[in-house]
């Protein structure tokens, strides 16, 4: 066993000691081993299903890292990684530099995912129109009480601009999907680097309102119910709303892959498809696609 | 054989040399390439847009790259950071070199030792638990994630690299000094702040300046606790985005060739002019010290 990993071990010093990557064609990607990058909304599902998927392919090694969306699809264009996770779509300017590194994009959606707002448990607002949300994050809200709250001010969490849930948030929610729009977050508002930091923020403090994935929601945080605009019902996000469309604020989840997957990226789409990934997906409290 | 020797000699000589030069080598090549992607910039903005603009919308479409908040953001927390560090520090020098028994002496040392080495992920961690939501209910604040609790983490994070440097000085002054004015009859207390203070001071200059050196480059525990808001700071108990925080959460996402990443990189030559600027006036002092 020791002897025939040597020749890798040196192979990587040697990788590590060079100024340069090694070019594709030389770059040792043994067979038996997955990198996994991208969106930290799919981290905790990309290691549930590395781990199930481990049970039946017990040689395989799989590492799944976050980053955000963004850093996922620029490894795959940059050959670091074999799978990138992304909660978002890929734009225009990353298919042209795929373009230039010979990457092709091939596109899988594997699951939903339902963005809840969340705010501090003794906050008594419980719904909030789609517009009230898009004042309330460009700075235009800027105490509880005009919502039905107390009368302190609004602390508003976003994720950072290289989140998956930043921009989608910001295209779906302030810009209304439209194009054309120039709406941006309040500049007031806070950029925390995880969902971890906006849930252990909002649990703490009753001024914050705060954005993230389904996956995170724990009885610390209060969930507020959403409606599309002020003639529709609230709803609250929960898998079933999402799966039928009815919650405003969801998404498609995607695995993006260079190309047709094939070899071992190929059995862990399958895998991804299969009734046991999906499993997975529900419970990792997002919503399956089959 | 004697030829054989000389040669060896020869050899060791200019790999010692290669060694030694490396390093400015590298500050170089480093600053170069910093250079060479970060000008850049001025493509997308000019210098004044860049340098004083006050909205930070990297990926929107016209990009609005002014760091003028980021700017004030660092100076803020680094001078927060300064005015706990720097009298704690001085203060702990002079009590581990002067005034503490030896046993004492030896356990404080250990234990700054330590301090400097927690890695700063580990105390941006127990600042967002503990440091942040104490914050916010002790001060009544908005949100505990301010400039103030950057300034607390830096703090902590400076103050090995003062009291080391700063005991270092205090201990270098000549011991004849502190003889003499104890035999003039001066007591402990105006020999310190009269004698040693006066000895010691390029070198406790330079150790705060290297304190700071070391403050305004730190990232992870910044970007943690102050909030990253892009705003322009009024005080120390808002939320701020410091330079290095906007590198180390944008650097991932931005695209290869873009404003953004140019832009990137002209916040990093920013920072290299002034941690450089630091470091030079510390030097300054240090080498005063040394010529008397």
């Amino acid at each position: 066993m020791k002897k025939r990993t040597a020749p890798a071990v040196v192979f990587l010093c040697l990788g590590l000691f060079s100024p340069f990557p090694f070019p594709k064609s030389v770059a040792p990607r043994t067979s038996a081993a997955l990198q996994i990058k991208g969106s930290d909304t799919m981290v905790n599902l990309g290691q549930a299903w590395a781990e199930a998927f481990n049970r039946l392919h017990p040689d395989v090694n799989i590492a799944v890292t976050g980053g955000g969306s963004g850093t996922g699809i620029s490894a795959l264009i940059s050959g670091t990684c074999d799978i990138a996770e992304s909660s978002r779509a890929v734009e225009d300017k990353e298919i042209q530099q795929a373009k230039a590194n010979g990457v092709v994009f091939n596109q899988e959606i594997v699951g939903l995912d339902g963005i809840v707002v969340v705010v501090h448990p003794s906050n008594p607002v419980a719904n909030l129109t789609m517009d009230q949300l898009r004042e309330m994050f460009m700075g235009n809200i800027k105490r509880w009480k005009i919502l039905g709250g107390a009368d302190i001010p609004v602390v508003l969490l976003s994720r950072e601009v290289n989140s998956g849930t930043h921009i989608f948030f910001k295209e779906h929610v302030l810009r209304r999907s439209k194009k054309k729009a120039t709406e941006e977050f309040s500049p007031g508002a806070l950029m925390m680097p995880s969902s971890f930091a906006i849930a252990e923020e909002v649990a703490h403090n009753e001024n914050a309102v705060g954005y993230y994935g389904l996956g995170y929601i724990s009885p610390r945080q209060k969930v507020v119910a959403v409606a599309k605009d002020g003639r529709s019902p609230f709803i609250k996000p929960t898998i079933e709303s999402v799966r039928v469309n009815a919650y405003p604020i969801s998404r498609p989840l995607y695995l993006y892959t260079n190309g047709r997957p094939a070899g071992l990226v190929k059995d862990f789409v399958d895998f991804v498809y299969s009734k046991e990934g999906q499993d997975i997906v529900a419970r990792t409290d997002f919503v399956p696609i089959r | 054989m004697a030829k054989f020797r000389k040669l060896k000699e020869f050899v060791i000589e200019k790999l010692i040399f290669a060694s030694g030069i490396a390093s400015i080598v590298f500050v170089v090549l480093i600053f170069i390439f910093l250079l060479r992607e970060g000008v850049s910039v001025i493509k997308s903005t000019s210098l004044g847009a860049f340098l004083g603009g006050r909205f930070w919308y990297p990926i929107s479409d016209p990009a609005k790259l002014g760091i003028l908040p980021l700017i004030l953001g660092s100076l803020l927390v680094t001078a927060g950071a300064i005015l706990l560090a720097v009298p704690l520090g001085i203060a702990a020098a002079f009590y581990i070199a002067d005034v503490a028994p030896a046993k004492v002496r030896y356990v404080l040392k250990s234990g700054v030792e330590i301090l400097a080495a927690i890695p700063s992920v580990v105390l941006g961690f127990l600042g967002i638990t503990l440091l942040v939501p104490f914050l916010k209910h002790t001060l009544g604040l908005p949100t505990g994630l301010t400039a103030l609790a950057g300034s607390i983490m830096l703090a902590f994070m400076a103050l090995p690299t003062i009291i080391s440097i700063s005991e270092d000085a205090i201990s270098a002054v000549p011991r004849e000094y502190k003889e003499g004015a104890l035999a003039l009859g001066a007591t402990h207390w105006q020999t310190l702040t009269r004698v040693i203070v006066h000895g010691a001071m390029p070198g406790i200059i330079a150790a705060s300046m290297l304190g700071i050196g070391r403050v305004i480059g730190e990232t992870m525990a910044v970007m943690m606790v102050t909030g990253n808001a892009a705003v322009i700071p009024t005080s120390l108990l808002q939320p701020v985005r410091t330079l290095t925080a906007t590198i180390a959460a944008e650097m991932g996402e931005a695209a290869k060739g873009s404003p953004h990443y140019f832009a990137l990189f002209a916040i990093g030559i920013v920072l290299f002019l002034i941690s450089f600027l630091i470091n030079l006036t510390a030097d300054l002092f240090l080498n005063r010290g040394k010529k008397r």
